[in-house]
């Protein structure tokens, strides 16, 4: 790796407590979202985060912004520790760093045409060179994002879902950040849409010079969009490598899981890929699993170690991080790995599903992906 | 668990459809407003065994189809023209009691959504039970013994322990399965699945996928499978229709679809998903404008306004010149007056689609 990484991720933790009682709130435990992180995001490159719902990739994109408040851990954005700002200095910092998020509708206030949501930023930190200087930069905005000027007297609900998206990446870029953080920008498009926003996110990189942390559950997109991938299960990383090297030789036994479970639209290749099932559900992230967290699904376990020791990120290869105890053995063949029927019997009723213990942890299982907030 | 692919052919095909939808309509009605058609004239049919998808984007009609097929329309402001037959009797203008018979009994649906689509406030068993005890002469107890192993067969762990237990309780992938078991308790002739797997994730969806194809060749049922998802039905389903604007625009074999892709809208929709076994950074075709932009259908071709290859006499002003759906080869039909030749690259159609 060259020199500092605009953004760096040390041992992030964000752990949100779960609240019991009528009267007093007893905490009764924590659901660990994330439950420490690293990683590093080099300048102009993008990072994408892949897992399923509920693994915490969304809240870890919200911590390094601090819309939620990591519990331990640093974030270190171009030399500074974010998580140690506040106050002015902290609203400062987030100038340089925005987000585009999921449902373009639901972000993007309905009583604000588009001028006033994309001159809103600009009004926050005292940019653009007053009134007219704004009205010039909001119509470059427009411009850079494919939007005729006509939007800007226009309202949310009178564009489509990709152009709101535009509108939302507009407004994120606005600012000229040096991180944007896209979470899951794509999944609620149709797909001829999503192309679109794909390829105008790519344009502005290479225009702009920015540097993307993209956060979406579609191997295949992030795939497409990312220089580094990492994989994350259950609040970890388990596998971080390029993009290339990940697709080409997936090491961990959840990425290689995860991407035998993508459709591929070519009836050539579905009848002759490989698929690995997995058994079971993703376990309570309130109780995560001893050892390895991946072991009660895991169709390659093993009787020693997996079970109890907690296996480290160690590299394998240039770049090529994963967090197994078994990786060249797999890598190797020397291990087979079990049917998801043979997993499900010898863990016997262990997994659980997801909701059965707390009912609060629900949303992570239907593809919600919004983080739970009790406060 | 790496599951050997099933034969497509294990079960006979033969003898008549299970399914037959003959120019159906759906118009939306409201006072004050235009009515609005969503359904223009769809025309499919199903065999035993057999998996026909339905393709398209949001608002192209597919779920409004499965609606009226399986007769869930509101009667009030809804008119349903064409015809619906199941093993040949006519579903269109069904009396309630009649089509009540039968959903459930003969026709099932899986729906999108597993967590709204459940009573949340009565236990899986219940409601499980509730089916074979509507439609088989069957005792609570023999009821509630068959739930169990219904539960079972679509693998949910632990089933007599599942029954007591409310939707909330289950995860996503669960009650998707619970849907199914409540859906094939009474081995129906026909199974419709609207978008199944949406709401779930890869590794759940893969699990799902798997079940709908082992119950598809163990019971011979017919399968309607509605969805978006290219990827999906290129490992489903056997025949796609491709849906815009509430008519099919092309049929064929999916062998035959994803490899030629004919139809404009379906090359492009091809060239846009990025693919997990193609060249990275390969460039996304997108097609242009969005699905807002049409015309209607009575003016030539509502793709025409976002095709590449559209031409003069795709868009007529003049009413009555709907781009007629066409015999196109064995085993094929096309809507469209300019489509794409082969051999060349399906990329290329909408090569020129840059972002509007």
């Amino acid at each position: 790796m060259t020199a500092d990484p605009l953004l760096r991720v040390e041992g992030l933790q964000v752990h949100f407590p779960i609240k019991r009682g009528v009267f007093v709130d007893r905490t009764v435990g924590h659901v660990r979202a994330v439950d420490g992180v690293d990683l590093a995001v080099e300048r102009g490159s993008t990072y994408g985060l892949v897992g399923e719902s509920g693994c915490g990739k969304s809240t870890l994109g919200r911590a390094v912004l601090r819309l939620v408040e990591p519990t331990a851990g640093q974030v270190w954005f171009d030399g500074t520790d974010v998580a140690s700002l506040s106050g002015e200095p902290l609203r400062q910092m987030r100038r340089r760093m925005q987000m585009v998020f999921q449902d373009p509708l639901g972000s993007l206030d309905p009583r604000q045409d588009v001028e006033s949501l994309l001159s809103e930023p600009l009004h926050a930190h005292g940019l653009g060179g007053g009134k007219a200087g704004i009205a010039e930069r909001v119509r470059t905005l427009l411009d850079a994002v494919g939007l005729p000027s006509a939007a800007l007297r226009r309202y949310p609900h009178e564009f489509s879902g990709g152009q709101r998206q535009r509108i939302g990446i507009a407004r994120a870029v606005a600012l000229e950040p040096d991180l944007l953080i896209a979470d899951e920008p794509v999944s609620a498009l149709d797909v001829s849409v999503q192309a679109q926003v794909l390829n105008l996110l790519e344009e502005l990189q290479e225009r702009l010079g920015l540097t993307y942390l993209v956060i979406a559950h579609d191997l295949a997109v992030v795939r497409h969009i990312s220089d580094v991938v990492g994989v994350m299960y259950l609040g970890s990383l388990v596998e971080q490598a390029p993009a290339d090297d990940l697709y080409a030789q997936p090491l961990h036994p959840y990425t290689r899981a995860l991407m035998s479970a993508v459709p591929v639209p070519d009836p050539v290749v579905e009848e002759s890929r490989e698929r690995i099932l997995l058994a079971g559900d993703l376990p309570s992230p309130a109780d995560p699993p001893s050892g390895c967290r991946f072991h009660t699904r895991c169709p390659w376990r093993q009787e020693t170690r997996c079970d109890d020791e907690v296996p480290v990120l160690r590299e394998l290869g240039t770049g090529h991080l994963v967090s197994c105890h078994w990786a060249e053995e797999i890598r190797d063949g020397v291990l087979t790995p079990r049917s998801a029927e043979e997993v499900a019997a010898t863990m016997g009723v262990s997994i659980r599903a997801t909701g059965a213990e707390n009912p609060e942890s629900d949303a992570l299982v239907q593809g919600l992906d919004a983080p739970i907030e009790r406060r | 668990m790496i599951i050997e692919d099933v034969p497509p052919d294990a079960v006979d095909r033969s003898g008549r459809p299970v399914l037959e939808v003959d120019e159906l309509t759906v118009t939306f009605r409201r006072r004050g407003e235009q009515p609005m058609r969503a359904v223009d004239g769809v025309s499919f049919a199903v065999a035993p065994g057999e998996t026909v998808g339905l393709v398209g984007e949001s608002g192209c009609g597919k779920s409004v189809t499965s609606l009226a097929v399986m007769g869930l329309l509101p009667r009030r402001g809804v008119q349903v023209g064409g015809s619906v037959r199941l093993d040949g009797r006519e579903l269109v203008g069904a009396p309630d009691r009649a089509l009540r018979e039968l959903r459930g009994a003969d026709m099932a649906m899986v729906f999108q959504d597993p967590l709204s689509s459940l009573n949340p406030t009565v236990p899986i068993g219940t409601q499980v039970t509730e089916v074979l005890l509507e439609h088989r002469d069957l005792s609570r107890k023999d009821a509630t013994a068959q739930a169990t192993d219904l539960l079972d067969r679509v693998g949910i762990p632990d089933p007599a322990r599942r029954l007591k237990e409310y939707p909330h309780q289950l995860s996503g992938g669960m009650r998707q399965r619970a849907l199914i078991a409540m859906a094939l308790a009474c081995r129906p002739r026909l199974l419709i699945a609207d978008e199944p797997t949406t709401a779930l994730d890869v590794t759940i969806q893969a699990q799902i996928l798997e079940l709908l194809r082992e119950l598809v060749v163990d019971s011979g049922t017919a399968l309607v499978m509605i969805t978006h998802d290219l990827g999906v039905v290129a490992g489903l389903c056997d025949r796609v229709h491709v849906m815009y604007s509430g008519k099919i625009i092309e049929s064929a074999d999916r062998h035959e679809l994803f490899a030629r892709p004919r139809q404009p809208y379906t090359g492009g929709l091809l060239a846009s998903v990025p693919r997990l076994d193609g060249v990275r950074g390969a460039p996304l075709h997108p097609i242009r404008g969005s699905a807002r932009d049409v015309i209607p259908w009575a003016e030539g071709c509502a793709f025409a306004p976002r095709c590449d290859h559209a031409q003069d006499d795709c868009l007529t002003e003049v009413a009555g010149s709907t781009v007629p759906l066409e015999y196109d080869g064995p085993g094929r039909e096309l809507r469209c007056r300019h489509p794409l030749e082969y051999p060349r690259s399906p990329a290329g159609a909408t090569a020129a689609g840059a972002a509007r």
